[in-house]
C-alpha cells in the first residue's frame, strides 16, 4: 500500500529506570516511499527508537507521528498502518511458515479467502512456497528473516520497520533481502525505516541515512551528501622501509592534512583524485620506495569517524563496554 | 476480528505447539499414573484406619492424578508464554490488533488441551483399574469438567508467573512450590484423620484440599453439595484471581500505546 504521510518526530526521547537516556531527543522526517537507513553501533538507540515508533514503547519526551497518527495517542491506528520485523526473527519453532502467516493474518482480521490469497502471495514473494509446511526449527537464518518480512506485510502496511534485518545473514541472503526491500519501496511506495550497523547496507539501500550515536542523531542526509560533507578522498602510502616514514609524511604534507589510516601507512586527505598522480610523482622525485599506495573514497565510516571521533566498529565496542559497566555497577 | 476469534486463533496455536512437543505431554500424563499405581498399592493399608471413607485406596487417591496433571499444565502454559516474551513473539502479537484478554485466554488453550487429555486418560485408566463412581456417569462427567477447570486455573497461575518474570526458568523454579501445595493438602489422608495439628491446619486452609475433596466425593461418597460447592468455588476463584492479576501484569509487560 502506498504511503502518503511518512514519519515525523521531534525531541523523541526514552529514558529508562536509573536515568539512562537510550534515545535523547531525536528529530526525524522520513518522506513517503523513502528508504531511511538508521545507522549506528549496538546500543546507540536504534532499536529503542523503532520500539517507540512502532508503539511498543511509550516515549518519555517528544512526539512522533507515523502514517499520520500520533504514536502516543493513536497506537491502534499506527499499528494498523505499519509492519515491523524486529531485531530477532521472533518465530515459533513448532509452527510452520504457513501457520505463522495464517495466525498473523487472522489476528489482523483478514477474511478466510483473503488469508489464503495473501498467504500464497507472500510465500511466493519471499520464495518460501516449497518450505511453507515445514516447521520453523528447520529453517535457515535467511529463510526465517524472509518469513519475518512476509509476516510484517500480511496486512499490506504502508510503512515498514526493519530492525537490523540482515544481521547474521550470509552475503547471498543479505543481497536477496536488499532486493526485496528495494522492490517494496520503489515498486509499491512503501516507506521503509531500516536500522543497521552495516555501512554497506545503509550505503546500498537507503535513500537517506541518519547516523545515531549515544541516543543522538549526529548526521543525516543522502549517503552521497554525507560523504561529500567530509568530502575528500584519502591517499594511503605504505613505505617500503618504515624508516622512510618521516620523509613520506613531509612529502605528503603538501597535498593535504594528515588523517587516521592503517597503522603501517601514512594517510592524507587530498583535494581531488587527480592529486594521486602528483603524489606518485613527488614520491618518485624524492627517491622514496613505497610498498603500496591506495586511494580511498570517503565512506560512511569516515562520516561516522568525523562526526563521533571513533569508527563504527570502535563505537560498538565502546557502547558494549559502557553497557557492561552499567550492568555491573 | 472479534475477541472470540482472536482467542480461537491464539488457542489454536497454543494447542498445535503443545501437541508437537510430546516431551511436554507424555511425562505430564504418565507421571501421575505411576504415582497412582505405587500409592494405591503401597498405601492401601491406610484404608484400615477407623473412619477411612472407603476400602479402596485407588478410589481415594485417583483425584490426586488430576491435581498433579493440572500442576504440570501450569508449567506448560507458563513456560510457553515466557518463551514468547523472551523470543519477542509477544511483541509480534502486540503489533496486531489482538486484545490482551485474547492472549490470556488463548494462551491457556495448551493447558486446557493437556488437561483434557489427562482427564480422559486418568478416567479411562482409573475405570479400567476398578474405580467405581458412587455418582455414576454424571459424576464422572462433573469430575471431568472440574479437572479441566483446575488445569485451566493452574495454567492461569503459570501465565501469571511468566508475565511477572518473563523467564521460563523462573516458571520452572516456582513449579515445586505449587507442588508443595499438593503435599500439604488432604492428598494422602482425609483431613479428620490427620493427627498432626499443624499439618491438619495447613490442609484446612489450603484451597487444594477442597478441590481434591470435591473430586473425591464424586468417586467415593456420592453427591455432596458442600464439597462440590467449595471445590468449584476455589477453582473459579483461582481462575479469576490469576487471570485478573495476569491482565494487570500484561498491561505493563505489553506496554503498547
Amino acid at each position: 500500500m502506498r504511503d502518503t504521510h511518512g514519519i515525523q518526530a521531534e525531541g523523541l526521547a526514552r529514558e529508562f529506570k536509573g536515568g539512562i537516556r537510550a534515545v535523547d531527543g531525536i528529530d526525524l522526517q522520513v518522506s513517503p516511499g523513502e528508504i531511511y537507513g538508521f545507522l549506528g553501533p549496538n546500543g546507540a538507540g536504534k532499536s529503542t527508537t523503532v520500539h517507540m515508533l512502532t508503539t511498543l514503547l511509550p516515549p518519555t519526551a517528544g512526539w512522533a507521528r507515523v502514517a499520520g497518527f500520533d504514536v502516543k495517542k493513536h497506537g491502534p491506528q499506527v499499528r494498523g498502518a505499519i509492519g515491523a520485523a524486529l531485531q530477532e526473527a521472533a518465530l515459533d519453532p513448532f509452527l510452520t511458515g504457513r501457520e505463522h502467516l495464517r495466525l498473523q493474518s487472522s489476528l489482523h482480521g483478514l477474511s478466510r479467502q483473503e488469508r489464503l490469497r495473501r498467504t500464497a502471495d507472500l510465500l511466493e514473494r519471499v520464495g518460501l512456497t516449497q518450505a511453507a509446511d515445514r516447521k520453523i526449527k528447520g529453517y535457515s537464518g535467511g529463510m526465517k528473516r524472509r518469513l519475518d518480512i512476509a509476516l510484517a506485510l500480511v496486512h499490506e502496511p504502508s510503512i515498514l520497520f526493519l530492525d537490523e534485518p540482515t544481521t547474521g545473514l550470509d552475503v547471498q541472503s543479505r543481497s536477496a533481502l536488499w532486493g526485496e526491500v528495494g522492490r517494496l519501496a520503489k515498486g509499491e511506495g512503501v516507506t521503509v525505516f531500516l536500522t543497521t550497523q552495516y555501512l554497506e547496507e545503509a550505503d546500498v539501500l537507503a535513500d537517506r541515512v541518519g547516523i545515531i550515536h549515544r541516543g543522538n542523531i549526529v548526521a543525516e542526509g543522502t549517503p552521497e551528501a554525507l560523504r561529500a560533507e567530509i568530502g575528500r578522498p584519502t591517499v594511503e602510502v605504505v613505505p617500503h622501509e618504515q624508516g622512510d616514514r618521516p620523509r613520506i609524511e613531509e612529502t605528503l604534507r603538501a597535498f593535504g592534512p594528515p588523517t587516521a589510516g592503517s597503522p603501517d601507512a601514512v594517510s592524507v586527505r587530498i583535494e581531488e583524485e587527480a592529486d594521486l598522480a602528483n603524489i606518485v610523482r613527488a614520491l618518485d622525485a624524492a627517491g622514496i620506495h613505497v610498498a603500496r599506495i591506495q586511494l580511498h573514497e570517503p565512506t560512511l565510516d569516515d562520516v561516522f569517524l568525523a562526526k563521533t571521533g571513533t569508527s563504527l566498529e570502535g563505537a560498538a565496542e565502546d557502547e558494549e563496554e559502557e553497557q557492561l559497566e552499567t550492568v555491573t555497577a | 476480528m472479534n475477541v472470540a476469534g482472536q482467542v480461537l486463533s491464539i488457542a489454536g496455536r497454543s494447542v498445535t505447539r503443545t501437541f508437537r512437543q510430546p516431551a511436554m505431554i507424555i511425562p505430564n500424563v504418565t507421571f501421575p499414573l505411576l504415582l497412582l499405581a505405587i500409592n494405591s498399592n503401597g498405601l492401601r493399608a491406610a484404608t484400615h484406619l477407623p473412619g477411612f471413607p472407603t476400602n479402596s485406596f485407588l478410589d481415594f487417591f485417583i483425584p490426586i492424578s488430576f491435581m498433579q496433571g493440572a500442576l504440570f499444565a501450569s508449567g506448560t502454559a507458563g513456560v510457553d508464554l515466557a518463551r514468547d516474551i523472551d523470543s519477542g513473539f509477544l511483541n509480534r502479537l502486540a503489533l496486531t490488533p489482538m486484545r490482551g484478554v485474547a492472549l490470556l485466554l488463548g494462551q491457556l488453550g495448551g493447558a486446557v488441551a493437556i488437561g483434557t487429555i489427562q482427564a480422559v486418560v486418568y478416567l479411562g485408566v482409573g475405570i479400567a483399574a476398578g474405580v467405581r463412581f458412587e455418582t455414576g456417569v454424571a459424576g464422572a462427567l462433573v469430575l471431568f469438567v472440574l479437572a479441566v477447570l483446575i488445569a485451566l486455573g493452574f495454567g492461569a497461575v503459570g501465565i501469571l508467573i511468566a508475565l511477572r518474570t518473563g523467564s521460563g526458568e523462573a516458571v520452572q523454579s516456582v513449579f515445586p512450590l505449587l507442588f508443595f501445595l499438593l503435599f500439604v493438602s488432604s492428598m494422602n489422608l482425609p483431613r479428620n484423620l490427620i493427627e498432626v495439628n499443624w499439618f491438619r491446619d495447613l490442609a484446612t486452609v489450603n484451597p487444594v484440599s477442597y478441590m481434591i475433596e470435591a473430586m473425591r466425593t464424586l468417586v467415593i461418597s456420592g453427591w455432596n453439595a458442600q464439597a462440590l460447592g467449595l471445590g468449584f468455588l476455589f477453582t473459579f476463584l483461582m481462575i479469576g484471581l490469576a487471570l485478573a492479576a495476569s491482565a494487570a501484569s500484561l498491561r505493563s509487560r505489553m506496554a503498547r500505546t
